[in-house]
């Protein structure tokens, strides 16, 4: 993969140390486009643990103290929420699996340093489904979205519920049943995610993924998810687990059989490849060999270079071929979560409300 | 170099390509637009506003942009982008100045957490701010263009920026926000305030800005020590009257009026409670502006 002229932002995320050659207008494009990729408060907290905040000139720095603000205020929100959400569903004996952010928070994972939240994540077994639905509504929670197409969407296709929000406190609950949607081409099985998932020290009722599915789980949210906006951010997520978790015994010799396991050899291969070229992620060439299992074939792979580069890239965020491609992976990742018929039917039901909203 | 220092050809020019760089307070704004309407507005509402090099920091990148399409030619619509992003639905052509104030505005309250920022006015004399919050309605941005026309210094409209190491209130001077019936008001009150051009029918009614003093605008680097707090209230029949307000009842408005109140958690709450403890709080009603101006004069001077 060719790299262009390192761009403030990349070059900061791979080495913190970086930051000592910056020029002021290095700092101004960094803090616009870190704050535009809701990486700022990461890279506050990066350079504060490389003792690096004091080369900051005045400006930014003000930047990063506000990032880190914001950052410290959402962890303990996060932290509150999901204090909420166990007690809510306490009596019903079912662990409950927390996703994502929420996840690597209250795991302690260093994935979670200076993340931004947006909900709360929580995988459950389909066949709790209605009962913890029921529960939770009870506690506050109601459904967001409330038009019929919505909530057919969502209750047929996809592998979650509408999402939830708290009618007091505004927050936003995603209840998952797979990672995947029931439509989606690629099948991981759940049932393996929850039997395999991880207790958390202090927290009876709480469990997070095991290791590896906690890795996959992140991979396949990066490269079959419509939210093209955040990629960096979850790659960035990919690399700070992969660097934390991969140190444990055992780590890179299970991770491709386990995702063989889970259908998600794909998402594997593009995860371990990007990470390494984009973030210079330390990954053992013996663990890409192995990850080869879920290679595209080289036109796709040519393609997807292209289109996942770019948006990963800070420098283009704002260039029309960037928008182009950004539309194609929204489209692709519908594409991965859909057949051709329903997804047509989807966008068509999508743009056409946009005509209505504007109008 | 301020920004009256730039022709007006050179200063739209200037907005149309690399932007001009305009420091309000502490913040640097990198502001674009092709729109006349914004270069008239920016040359008549920041005339004294330091203007910054092009190569230095800025802020906050802000664009204000007439999308592609048939939109342009009926019922044209603009757009406020921050960092190169679409940040609001976008708004009738007309209303591009002000959507960049309110633009502006936003980006200040998104984004400086490094303070704690309250929804209030807030003027200075001999050194000591009163800090006036209220909801739209109360009468703040007219009890505040009206002190500013009187001697008292202007040091925010909308955002007052409290300093957790200092205590102090940060200037952010900004043009004052009229609305409705203030716009005549004000006129009648202050001949010499300058006012910009009335535009109808935005969400917040008839709206026109009113040009910060330019003494508050040199000042800008000057903070103030909270000295009063004064929740005013529009109150047709009454002259002028203060009364003393509990200090709880202040804290209470005041976090209410707070943008990021939420986001300092406990610093924030003690913060609070040690800027209310250094002030004497009062409730205001007032009708007449004279006799209002009168009433702050006398608390400046006891």
């Amino acid at each position: 993969m060719s790299r262009e002229r390192i761009d403030p932002l990349l070059g900061l995320l791979r080495d913190p140390s970086a930051a000592a050659r910056f020029q002021l207008a290095d700092w101004d494009a960094l803090i616009r486009s870190a704050r535009r990729a809701n990486l700022l408060p990461r890279v506050a907290l990066d350079l504060d643990e490389r003792g690096l905040t004091g080369l900051v000139p005045e400006a930014p720095r003000a930047h990063l103290e506000a990032a880190r603000v914001l950052a410290a205020a959402q962890a303990a929100a996060v932290r509150r929420e999901v204090a909420f959400i166990d007690r809510a569903l306490a009596d019903r004996g079912v662990p409950i699996v927390l996703l994502k952010g929420a996840a690597y928070l209250i795991a302690g994972l260093s994935a979670a340093r200076g993340r931004m939240f947006s909900d709360v994540d929580i995988l459950v077994p389909a066949e709790t489904l209605a009962d913890i639905e029921a529960k939770l509504m009870l506690h506050g929670w109601a459904s967001a979205k409330t038009s019929a197409y919505d909530q057919r969407y969502y209750r047929r296709w996809m592998h979650e519920l509408p999402p939830l929000k708290h009618h007091t406190r505004q927050t936003v609950l995603d209840v998952h049943h797979a990672i995947l949607p029931t439509a989606a081409r690629l099948k991981p099985d759940s049932a393996k995610l929850l039997a395999a998932a991880f207790p958390v020290p202090g927290e009876p009722r709480l469990r997070v993924l095991a290791p590896v599915d906690m890795v996959l789980h992140s991979a396949t949210h990066l490269f079959c998810n419509e939210d093209v906006g955040n990629s960096l951010r979850d790659l960035v997520d990919l690399d700070s687990l992969l660097r934390e978790l991969a140190v444990r015994q055992g780590f890179w010799e299970i991770l491709a059989g386990r995702a063989a396991e889970l259908d998600l050899a794909r998402p594997l291969y593009y995860a371990l490849r990007y990470a390494r070229g984009v973030l210079d992620t330390p990954v053992p060439d013996t663990a890409i060999r192995a990850a080869d299992a879920g290679r595209p074939p080289p036109w796709l792979r040519g393609l997807m270079d292209g289109l996942f580069l770019r948006t990963l890239h800070p420098r283009h965020a704002d260039r029309a071929l960037t928008s182009l491609a950004r539309l194609s992976l929204y489209v692709r990742a519908h594409w991965l979560r859909m057949p051709p018929l329903l997804l047509a039917q989807h966008l068509a039901v999508k743009a056409f409300r946009r005509e209505e909203s504007v109008g | 170099m301020i920004v009256a220092d730039l022709a007006r050809p050179v200063l739209a020019r200037r907005l149309r390509d690399e932007g001009l760089r305009v420091r309000t307070g502490p913040v640097v704004n990198r502001i674009q637009s092709r729109l006349p309407r914004v270069a008239q507005g920016i040359a008549l509402h920041y005339a004294e506003y330091p203007v910054e090099e092009a190569d230095g920091f800025a802020d906050f990148h802000v664009n204000i942009v007439t999308p592609r399409g048939v939109r342009r030619w009926a019922r044209p619509q603009v757009h406020f982008q921050f960092d190169g992003m679409r940040a609001f639905l976008p708004l009738p052509a007309d209303q591009a100045f002000a959507m960049l104030e309110w633009g502006l505005n936003w980006c200040v309250s998104a984004n400086c957490h490094q303070y704690l920022i309250v929804h209030a006015a807030a003027v200075e004399r001999s050194g000591l701010a009163a800090l006036l919050p209220g909801p739209p309605g109360s009468g703040k941005s007219t009890l505040c263009a009206a002190l500013v026309n009187r001697g008292w210094r202007l040091l925010s409209d909308e955002l007052a920026l409290l300093d957790f190491a200092s205590g102090f209130v940060v200037p952010l001077p900004r043009p004052v926000s009229l609305k409705n019936e203030s716009i005549a008001v004000i006129r009648r009150f202050a001949a010499d305030a300058v006012i910009g051009p009335i535009v109808q029918d935005t969400v917040k009614g008839s709206v026109a800005h009113m040009r910060a003093p330019p003494d508050s605008v040199q000042r800008a680097g000057q903070p103030a020590r909270a000295r009063w707090i004064v929740l005013p209230r529009y109150e047709s029949g009454v002259g002028a009257r203060l009364s003393p307000l509990g200090k709880a009842r202040a804290f209470m408005c005041l976090a209410d009026q707070a943008f990021n109140y939420d986001v300092h958690g406990r610093r924030g709450f003690e913060f609070l409670g040690d800027v209310v403890g250094g002030c004497d709080c009062f409730e205001f009603d007032y009708a007449d502006l004279d006799a209002a101006v009168g009433a702050f004069d006398r608390l400046s001077r006891p």
